[in-house]
């Protein structure tokens, strides 16, 4: 019996400088890690160099800041990138970074043809629910169009797009949600990519063969192997009957995995380990719809950024899976199952019809704010559930008794934290690099893009011109800001409906919320008015979003402004609308900057007695820091009760009034 | 519960000073009894100031764009050193009476630039203008140069904007064809000026522009037959928030029609017709047909409203006339 390739095996990773993320990447591909997974910080997904004002306290956060080719050449330094399979998780200048990383490669003497990997490049979801976004909807378009007709012609071993239903779960889609909007995804881009006319026939049926997926999967692994099992089917039907496409081979549904990070917890978090394995099985049993690549995430993701250890123990996970079980000695184990195949038919005729009723809306980009209200409206239905119980979740909800762990006391001794010098030493090397290079290049590379991007021609060649002449990440992006503007996402909240009548213990406490609300505008002398902001260019907002509707519905008047606020801007919503108190989401670990920052300002404005809550994934040690600081109340991912934050809320600006 | 009692500064106020014009909107807005009394002192002395604001009603059905091409304008009245505030009503939720305010966003207000905005709920005022909204709008027009007030809504509602607003720009986008409607059908008052927004094709604008424009005429002809020379001639403008085409000619129709009220001496009257018509709705509002009928009906309401002290705000005298239905022996 011959056993089956197991699937390219990474960790998302990047923290801190290139240098730290390259020592991280060698770490763990002795680990017998096949694959690397680069997260970049906020300051290079959202385009801005590590020494512009926004990416202040968030540089080298979430990931590795890549500012120029020098960033890029020691982010691989020692990894030969002909043998390498590489990841990058970049949407908005996914066509920077790529022409950064064929720079690199030619800089160690290998040529665009011989690279593997995958760029993100998916700006819908950006849209949607990461919110790394930059330029409008039309121009992201015709980027992830010239990326794709330039890696189908010179780098065809490279996945142009990974269109990402991951996100679309993590902002609360069900299965057919999931599988139904990515497929639109995929459709808006193909649509761009054939409309364009740069490619002939048979270039375009190998861009769709080159189309890749990247999914979720949850602990509800039986229906998420179902999911999958639609999610080929329906890809497949799209291929032949819109692209035309014929040969099987580029029809297939090709998907890498990042399981689930929204049901991890960070209450008893050790048992995330059964979590993840459960949802990697999902993703592995069935043959027919067996994922190509997988990144788990650590147990401790709820708590902060995980050390290499608790990356190790999640690649393990990945090891045990493929090499001692027997999961890759079999054919597909479902076929023929009567329970499965019903089960993959109701996904797949629920989620065509939602194809279609986005198609009729026409497609994706115009019915963004549709889509987006069904998402916060599932997202809803979820954390309700959680609230009432009927969605359980083991020491969140339920079983909650637990022994003292002896993996970690308190929050702070089992996350990584990030070396706050890291930034200083990061804009340091930046301006040494700008000194160094040569200034004429620079010119010349940056007025070939401006003219390649106003004259319609594919971005590629003179963004990797621009690549090696020094051009850094900010003046890329700049460049293509001037011209094409820049976009705000529909925050979806508007459209959420309310929640009329809950039933239960949930209903009644919202009820009596509810009256409570009432009475304290009596207090207040006016309705509770709040400010929901989200400071810095974290984009994770499901959050935010969330706090604003619950708010709403227990009848509070609420300020919602969407993402990426500077502090400035915050304080300056706080004073003209006069609000009675300030709640503050913040994911990307730089809250010790940004929280700080507001609280000074309000005191300026005279507004010391508007009080300011934070919620965010806040180890405890900064959460003390930040009470300290001023900081009414702080709440992290284990405070999952709603109405007790909001009855908190109530009690906060009246104490305050 | 502490009252503190608030200072507000009357010159820093008038002077834009946008921490002074928050405290006194907060004022205006509680209901506080000691509080009220200061905000309406406040508003008493403020009616004895010039209240040189050019106030612009934003309406439209919602969608359009009404937000983003308010971002648009205020981008254009800083470029001329204007000073703006605006005031943006959303809805209230009628299950829980909270409100989600997200128009700020869509307007990316530049921190450099002199604009003050604020949201409010409609609270019980269904798609209308509130009270609070009213008396705010009423205060800023002393405070600035323009006062831009976005609200929602397609026909009755605008008669409340029509109350307050010296211009009302009614947006609309292409195949509005409900809207048009209602213009035909005479449900709705003929703007001051019709902004068709999302004119990124021409040709669809164009169409869009002539609809509307028949539309117009219709209505026109109806009533305005041989009218008098000096008339407003209500312009409708293809527009697009999105590519800022005709931002400016938009915003030159709306100080031309306020340099037409001015000429003509129409201002003056406008406004006194606005605070009338504002008064009975929101006496209907609060104490219903009888409580107007002890009034006097409209006519009642009229002569009372002129037997009041001069110095006195729009809305002491309505509070006067409130207490007199509800305090009457």
């Amino acid at each position: 019996m011959t056993k089956d390739r197991p699937w390219v095996m990474r960790t998302y990773s990047g923290h801190s400088t290139a240098q730290a993320s390259n020592e991280l990447y060698r770490l763990n591909l002795s680990k017998g890690q096949t694959g690397l997974s680069v997260a970049f910080d906020l300051p290079t997904q959202t385009g801005y160099d590590s020494d512009h004002a926004l990416a202040r306290g968030e540089v080298g956060k979430v990931g590795v800041p890549i500012c120029h080719v020098a960033d890029m050449d020691t982010l691989f330094a020692d990894i030969p990138l002909d043998q390498m399979n590489t990841s990058m998780t970049i949407n908005g200048p996914a066509a920077w970074l790529l022409a950064l990383y064929i720079a690199a490669a030619e800089r160690q003497g290998v040529g665009p043809e011989a690279l593997q990997g995958t760029t993100q490049n998916d700006i819908v979801k950006e849209y949607l629910s990461r919110g790394t976004y930059i330029f409008p909807p039309e121009p992201s378009l015709r980027l992830i169009s010239d990326v794709i007709t330039y890696t189908v012609k010179n780098v065809p071993k490279w996945n142009p797009v990974n269109v990402c239903s991951y996100h679309l779960q993590e902002a609360g889609a069900t299965p057919v949600q999931e599988v139904a909007y990515a497929l639109c995804t995929a459709i808006a881009i193909l649509d761009t990519v054939r409309d364009s006319g740069r490619l002939e026939a048979a270039e375009f049926t190998a861009a769709v063969g080159r189309m890749s997926f990247f999914v979720n999967s949850g602990v509800r692994f039986i229906e998420e192997i179902c999911k999958l099992r639609a999610f080929g089917q329906l890809w497949d039907n799209v291929t032949r009957e819109r692209y035309g496409v014929e040969n099987p081979k580029f029809r297939r549904f090709r998907y890498g995995v990042q399981v689930n990070s929204l049901g991890l917890t960070e209450a008893q978090p050790e048992n995330n380990i059964p979590r993840i394995v459960l949802e990697a099985l999902g993703v592995t049993l069935s043959k027919d719809a067996r994922c190509r690549a997988m990144q788990l995430p650590a147990w401790n993701e709820a708590l902060g950024l995980p050390r290499p250890w608790d990356q190790q123990w999640s690649l393990r996970i990945q090891q045990i899976l493929a090499f001692e079980t027997d999961v890759l000695e079999y054919g597909d184990i479902f076929e023929g199952s009567k329970v499965v195949e019903g089960k993959t038919n109701d996904i797949r005729q629920a989620g065509w019809a939602e194809v279609e009723r986005v198609t009729e809306m026409g497609g994706v980009i115009s019915a963004l704010g549709y889509v987006k209200e069904q998402l916060v409206a599932s997202h809803t239905a979820r954390v309700r559930n959680i609230n009432a119980g009927d969605h359980v979740v083991v020491g969140v909800n339920k079983f909650t008794e637990t022994a003292e762990s002896p993996l970690y006391t308190g929050n702070s001794s089992a996350i990584l934290k990030v070396d706050e010098e890291a930034e200083r030493d990061q804009v340091a090397r930046l301006e040494a690099f700008r000194t160094e290079r040569t200034q004429a290049d620079v010119e010349a590379a940056l007025l070939s893009l401006r003219d390649a991007v106003k004259n319609a021609e594919n971005i590629m060649p003179a963004s990797i011109q621009c690549a090696h002449a020094g051009v850094t990440t900010g003046e890329w992006t700049q460049t293509l800001r001037d011209i094409f503007g820049e976009f705000r996402a529909p925050t979806g909240i508007a459209g959420a409906a309310a929640v009329p009548n809950v039933s239960g213990k949930v209903g009644d406490e919202l009820e009596a919320l509810r009256m409570r609300v009432r009475k304290t505008a009596d207090i207040l002398g006016r309705p509770l008015k709040v400010l929901i902001g989200k400071p810095g260019l974290d984009g994770h907002s499901n959050g935010a979003e969330q706090i604003a509707v619950w708010c709403r519905d227990a009848g509070m008047e609420v300020v919602y402004e969407g993402i990426r606020l500077s502090p400035e801007q915050i304080v300056t919503s706080a004073r003209d609308e006069g609000v009675h108190l300030v709640g503050l989401s913040i994911l990307s670990g730089s809250h010790l900057r940004l929280v700080p920052e507001i609280l000074t300002g309000l005191r300026q404005e005279g507004l010391d007695n508007v009080p300011v809550v934070v919620g965010g994934i806040i180890p405890e040690d900064d959460a003390e820091n930040l009470r300290q600081a001023g900081v009414a109340r702080v709440y992290t991912p284990k405070d999952f009760k709603m109405l007790r934050i909001l009855s908190d809320m109530v009690d906060i600006a009246e104490e305050a009034a | 519960m502490k009252e503190k009692a608030l200072q507000i500064d009357v010159s820093a106020l008038v002077n834009f000073n946008r921490q002074a014009i928050a405290l006194a909107l907060n004022l205006l807005e509680d209901r506080r009894p000691r509080l009220q009394a200061q905000a309406l002192t406040l508003l008493d002395e403020l009616s004895t100031l010039p209240a040189p604001a050019h106030v612009v009603g934003i309406t439209g059905p919602p969608g359009v764009g009404k937000s983003s091409l308010i971002a648009r304008l205020i981008a254009r009245q800083a470029q001329i050193s204007r000073r703006v505030a605006v005031v943006a009503v959303d809805p209230s939720s009628k299950v829980s009476g909270g409100a989600l305010l997200g128009d700020r966003g869509r307007m990316q207000i530049s921190l450099q630039a002199e604009v003050y905005a604020r949201s409010f709920a409609a609270r019980d005022r269904l798609g209308g203008l509130s009270r609070e909204a009213f008396s705010a709008v009423f205060l800023l027009r002393h405070c600035c140069d323009v006062v831009l007030v976005e609200t929602v809504g397609v026909g009755q509602s605008e008669t409340d904007i029509a109350s307050l607003a010296d211009t009302t720009v009614l947006v609309v986008q292409p195949f509005s064809g409900d809207v048009l409607q209602f213009l035909k059908a005479g449900v709705m008052e003929i703007p001051d000026i019709l902004a068709v927004n999302k004119a990124d094709d021409q040709a669809l604008a164009q169409q869009a522009v002539s609809d509307v424009q028949t539309a117009l005429a219709l209505e026109r002809g109806s009533f305005d037959q041989g009218s008098l020379e000096g008339s407003w001639q209500n312009p409708v403008l293809a527009v697009s928030a999105a590519t800022n085409l005709n931002i400016d000619t938009l915003d030159d129709a709306m100080t031309a029609h306020y340099q037409h009220l001015q000429s003509t001496h129409k201002l003056g009257n406008k406004r006194a017709d606005q605070t009338m018509a504002w008064a009975v709705g929101e006496i209907l509002h609060e104490v219903g047909q009888r409580g107007l009928a002890i009034l006097g009906g409209v006519e009642g309401v009229r002569s009372l409203w002129g037997e009041q002290t001069q110095q006195w705000s729009a809305i002491r005298k309505l509070a006067t006339l409130l207490d007199r239905v509800r305090y009457r022996a």
